[in-house]
């Protein structure tokens, strides 16, 4: 329960965070998250890697289907991603999730008990 | 231990957040631009975006709406013109502004500031920044700008211009950013009027840029004055000139004279023998175009039909942004230029203009003596005149500034000298005077066309057009039909310019510029049509030296196919415009056939000359006939010019025409022998070699599935920072050199339009790109397909009471 509600928290709070801010905000948000919500280093990382990992990955799909694959296909001829469109939101995806994880990960030893 | 775990992960996530999101480690910022909220995922548009908006601007005077059709043309309709000029610069920006800069700044020689010094193999600040800065191209717009603003309708157009770009680069913030800005990692500057004139300087460049000044010197060092003139002829036998042969000329207004040295200093074939510096860049040889009109008693309508086609070099985004322009004053439809207010090429309610380029040499050089090596004076009619400098400060990105200090004489810049000699110059100076240093006001002629309602209104329209010189087609409902070789062209004695000039003193100077009403042109000529394909203007009788080189087969089989065309509608321009008939082959074809002796021939041989004897003379996309012939008349100017042009350094190539006029007049033209050798060559001789040398680069294409003419000649067109994956490659799409349909590699009809100006204007239009410069953006090159196949989009001039119409795809609002 604790650990849904961490990662919806997470998606939720990079979301709006990266409306103002730059996009290494998302550390952030994973950061404030898993210190209000207190886990286990193992279970806060995957909170921080599986919120951005749906967030990134999703809203890339999302606007990949949008728009129709047009740009993510350009693209990944200009990134070493050989043409695939879902190698383009497999990386974003896995981008987001480190980042989030260790942030979260992070936060989680910061608030350990000795 | 929990301080150490907490210190090692707060570690590694500021250490990825540097690695994914700088450029510290990898080559791109990988996290900032793969930040579905912030990076590129931004720019890939939703297929069904709706553009729709409400805008409201402190700055307008009034209301505009803007409707955009299915193929995203705006059709703006504006309560004034100062609005209609401010939404026009809005919308060039939100659908193509990373290309205005782009290409402004490499006018400006600014490039190093974006990309660096060096990008790939390209010496980005030697070989593009310092040119063009060297060139004097800030100069030249900063002056051409002070003229723009002089004049009370050019300054309101640029400024409301102006303002219309900032105000849409003022909305912007990162995620909203163009697609390169994120790629290359820099962010848009303010818009200015000095933008503007710089592209225009940058047009200039591009079409009054040519010359062979210093490619004709070096030939001039090795051959004699008669095979100089056999290979560099003044006029082509073959050329239909564009002011039909026998027109009479007044006498000139301005008398010109070469001086009294020419003999001895100028016209001194085999004397010097410098190596010169190579221009960097040069404009594309190919730039030309075709344009025509025919009047009404040649129409089935009864009305006239103008055409245009300017062949450019093909980028993505395009050159042109097609629109209507409607206010109270005027409603124009056609291209314009992102960078520039106005309607290019186009039409309004009475009449259409279109233009091809003129090809005159405008710019010519001048030795100059400095008196020491700090270029502070030179000789200049005996006396040591101060130099004026220019400092070029030229910022490259990650690094410290470039200063570049350039003299300027009375000639113009010193654009090569021992601080920048391209190659080896042997230590000597060359100013450059290019006429478009001269301050002019182009921008004023498309105000002024854009709501021209007459031949006078057009006339006076296009007197504001300096340089680039252009053709200026015209026509109108009211059925005038009108050509004017239109732009301010130096008077010149015979030659002068073609070599590099003595610059010790004012002898070798131009002597005065041809009065705009000696420009050749004609109006209504008898025959029914006008037309021209940047050949020369007229026949010798002209009375004034033209310099510069003029292709002269598109425009001679235009007026063959124009003269014997009549009943003619829309549809028959449209396929006269995309026609692949080859007539350099007609004319070349019979001498090689001649001279071929297939006895000689072996199996493999023979297969491919029967392919060139059975061609039908199209360049259409399957045949193969068009690749044995281009790489068999390639390969016979080798066999007959390397012997002779080798000796020549510096990239000096001989006109196409030259070899094939000089074997049409006598099949012993004496280049024909290859100097290297004991035994004498003779043209049979030349075209077996060449042919048997081909053979096998033509089962090689065979072999590589490129055995037909488009996968052989593969036309492509590339984004401006030639990155393949945002290009357009491999198109099927027949044409070429010396074809109307000049399609080639990278290079051709960068716009087709056909205006039929009957009551209800009918007109046709198509160019290869897309409305919206974003490669994430279907609207990106949505209109190439069709223009590959040859097929028009119907031109519609919507009216203002057609809002409802189901062409309306979207519609901004533009208010206070």
């Amino acid at each position: 329960m604790k650990f849904i509600a961490s990662v919806l928290l997470t998606i939720l709070m990079s979301f709006v965070i990266c409306l103002y801010m730059d996009w290494w905000s998302i550390a952030i948000a994973a950061f404030v998250v898993a210190i209000c919500i207190h886990q286990t280093p193992l279970k806060s990382f995957l909170t921080g890697f599986i919120a951005l990992l749906l967030l990134w990955g999703g809203l890339s799909w999302w606007i990949d289907i949008k728009n129709e694959h047009v740009l993510s296909h350009r693209l990944s001829l200009v990134l070493p991603f050989g043409g695939s469109s879902f190698l383009m939101v497999f990386v974003t995806a896995i981008i987001g999730g480190l980042v989030g994880g260790c942030a979260a990960l992070a936060a989680s030893y910061a608030r350990e008990k000795k | 231990m929990r301080i150490i775990h907490f210190s090692i992960s707060l570690f590694a996530t500021i250490a990825l957040i540097i690695l994914l999101g700088t450029k510290l480690v990898l080559p791109a910022p990988l996290a900032e631009l793969l930040s579905p909220q912030h990076g590129v995922w931004q720019n890939a548009e939703p297929a069904t975006i709706n553009y729709s908006a409400e805008l409201s601007f402190p700055r307008l005077k009034g209301k505009a709406d803007v409707y955009f059709d299915e193929r995203l043309v705006p059709h703006v309709f504006a309560d004034n013109d100062e609005d209609a000029f401010f939404i026009q610069g809005y919308l060039h920006a939100k659908f193509r502004l990373w290309q205005m800069e782009f290409e402004t700044h490499a006018a400006a020689g600014r490039l190093s500031e974006i990309l660096g010094d060096k990008m790939g193999t390209t010496d980005v600040l030697n070989k593009v920044d310092r040119y063009f800065r060297r060139l004097g191209m800030g100069y030249a717009a900063e002056k051409s700008l002070q003229m723009m603003e002089a004049d009370t309708a050019t300054k309101m157009m640029c400024d409301s211009y102006t303002a219309g770009v900032n105000a849409y680069i003022a909305s912007l913030n990162y995620s909203q950013l163009p697609l390169e800005y994120k790629l290359l990692g820099y962010k848009p500057e303010a818009w200015t009027n000095l933008k503007t004139a710089l592209f225009i300087k940058y047009m200039a460049f591009d079409l009054a840029g040519g010359e062979n000044d210093f490619e004709f010197t070096a030939a001039k060092n090795i051959l004699s004055k008669i095979d100089f003139e056999a290979i560099v002829p003044l006029r082509p036998d073959s050329l239909d000139p564009i002011i039909p042969a026998g027109t009479l000329f007044d006498k000139p207004g301005v008398a010109v004279t070469a001086p009294a040295s020419a003999d001895s200093l100028y016209f001194n074939f085999r004397k010097d023998n410098v190596v010169l510096p190579v221009e960097p860049i040069k404009p594309n040889k190919d730039n030309g175009s075709n344009n025509w009109a025919v009047n009404g008693k040649k129409t089935r309508s009864g009305y006239p039909i103008l055409c245009n086609d300017p062949h450019l070099g093909l980028n993505l985004p395009s050159l042109w942004y097609e629109m209507q322009i409607h206010t109270p004053h005027y409603n124009a439809y056609g291209v314009s230029f992102p960078a520039a207010p106005g309607i290019i090429i186009g039409f309004n309610d009475s009449c259409a203009f279109g233009v091809t380029n003129a090809e005159r040499d405008v710019r010519d050089y001048y030795t100059i003596q400095f008196k020491d090596a700090s270029r502070s004076a030179y000789l200049y009619n005996g006396e040591w005149r101060p130099t004026d400098f220019r400092i070029e400060h030229i910022k490259i990105k990650d690094k410290p500034d470039f200063i570049d200090t350039v003299a300027y004489t009375v000639f113009g810049p010193v654009i090569f000298d021992t601080a920048y000699t391209g190659r080896s110059s042997a230590g000597k100076s060359y100013a450059v005077r290019w006429k478009a240093h001269d301050a002019s006001n182009e921008m004023k002629m498309f105000y002024q066309l854009d709501r021209a309602k007459n031949y006078n209104d057009y006339l006076e329209a296009i007197k504001n057009l300096h340089t680039p010189g252009q053709n200026c087609v015209f026509a109108a409902k009211n059925g005038d039909i009108a050509m004017w070789c239109q732009g301010e062209f130096p008077a010149k004695w015979k030659r002068q310019g073609d070599f590099i000039m003595p610059g010790t003193d004012s002898s070798y100077m131009w002597q005065g510029m041809i009065p705009q009403a000696e420009n050749p042109h004609m109006l209504n000529p008898e025959r029914g049509f006008v037309s021209s394909a940047n050949q020369l203007p007229t026949d010798t009788s002209y009375p004034y030296y033209f310099g510069g080189s003029f292709p002269n087969y598109r425009g001679w089989i235009i007026n063959k196919r124009l003269s014997k065309m009549a009943d003619i509608t829309p549809q028959d321009m449209m396929d006269l415009q995309t026609d692949n008939y080859n007539v350099f082959a007609e004319m070349a074809r019979p001498v090689l056939l001649q001279h071929m002796n297939e006895a000689v021939l072996n199996a493999d041989e023979k297969k491919y000359w029967d392919i060139f004897k059975e061609w039908n003379l199209r360049s259409d996309t399957g045949e193969t006939g068009p690749i044995v012939f281009a790489l068999l008349w390639e390969g016979l100017e080798k066999e007959v010019w390397s012997d002779e042009i080798a000796r020549i350094k510096g990239g000096f190539v001989p006109y196409q025409s030259s070899l094939l006029e000089g074997v049409l007049r006598d099949s012993a033209f004496k280049f024909v022998d290859n100097i290297n050798t004991p035994q004498k060559e003779t043209l049979s001789d030349d075209v077996q070699a060449a042919f048997k040398k081909i053979v096998p680069a033509l089962k090689k294409a065979e072999a590589a599935g490129r055995g037909s003419w488009a996968a052989f000649k593969d036309t492509h067109i590339t984004h401006l920072t030639k990155l393949p994956a945002l290009s357009r490659l491999h198109l099927a799409i027949g044409g070429g050199t010396h074809i109307i349909n000049a399609t080639k590699e990278d290079h051709g009809p960068s716009w087709r339009m056909v205006v039929s100006l009957t009551p209800e204007t009918q007109a046709y239009g198509v160019y290869p790109g897309g409305q919206n410069g974003n490669p994430g953006s279907k609207y990106y090159d949505s209109f190439i397909d069709s223009w590959t196949n040859g097929k028009y989009y119907p031109l519609w001039v919507m009216k203002q009471n057609e809002t409802a119409d189901k062409r309306v795809k979207f519609k901004m609002n533009f208010n206070q």
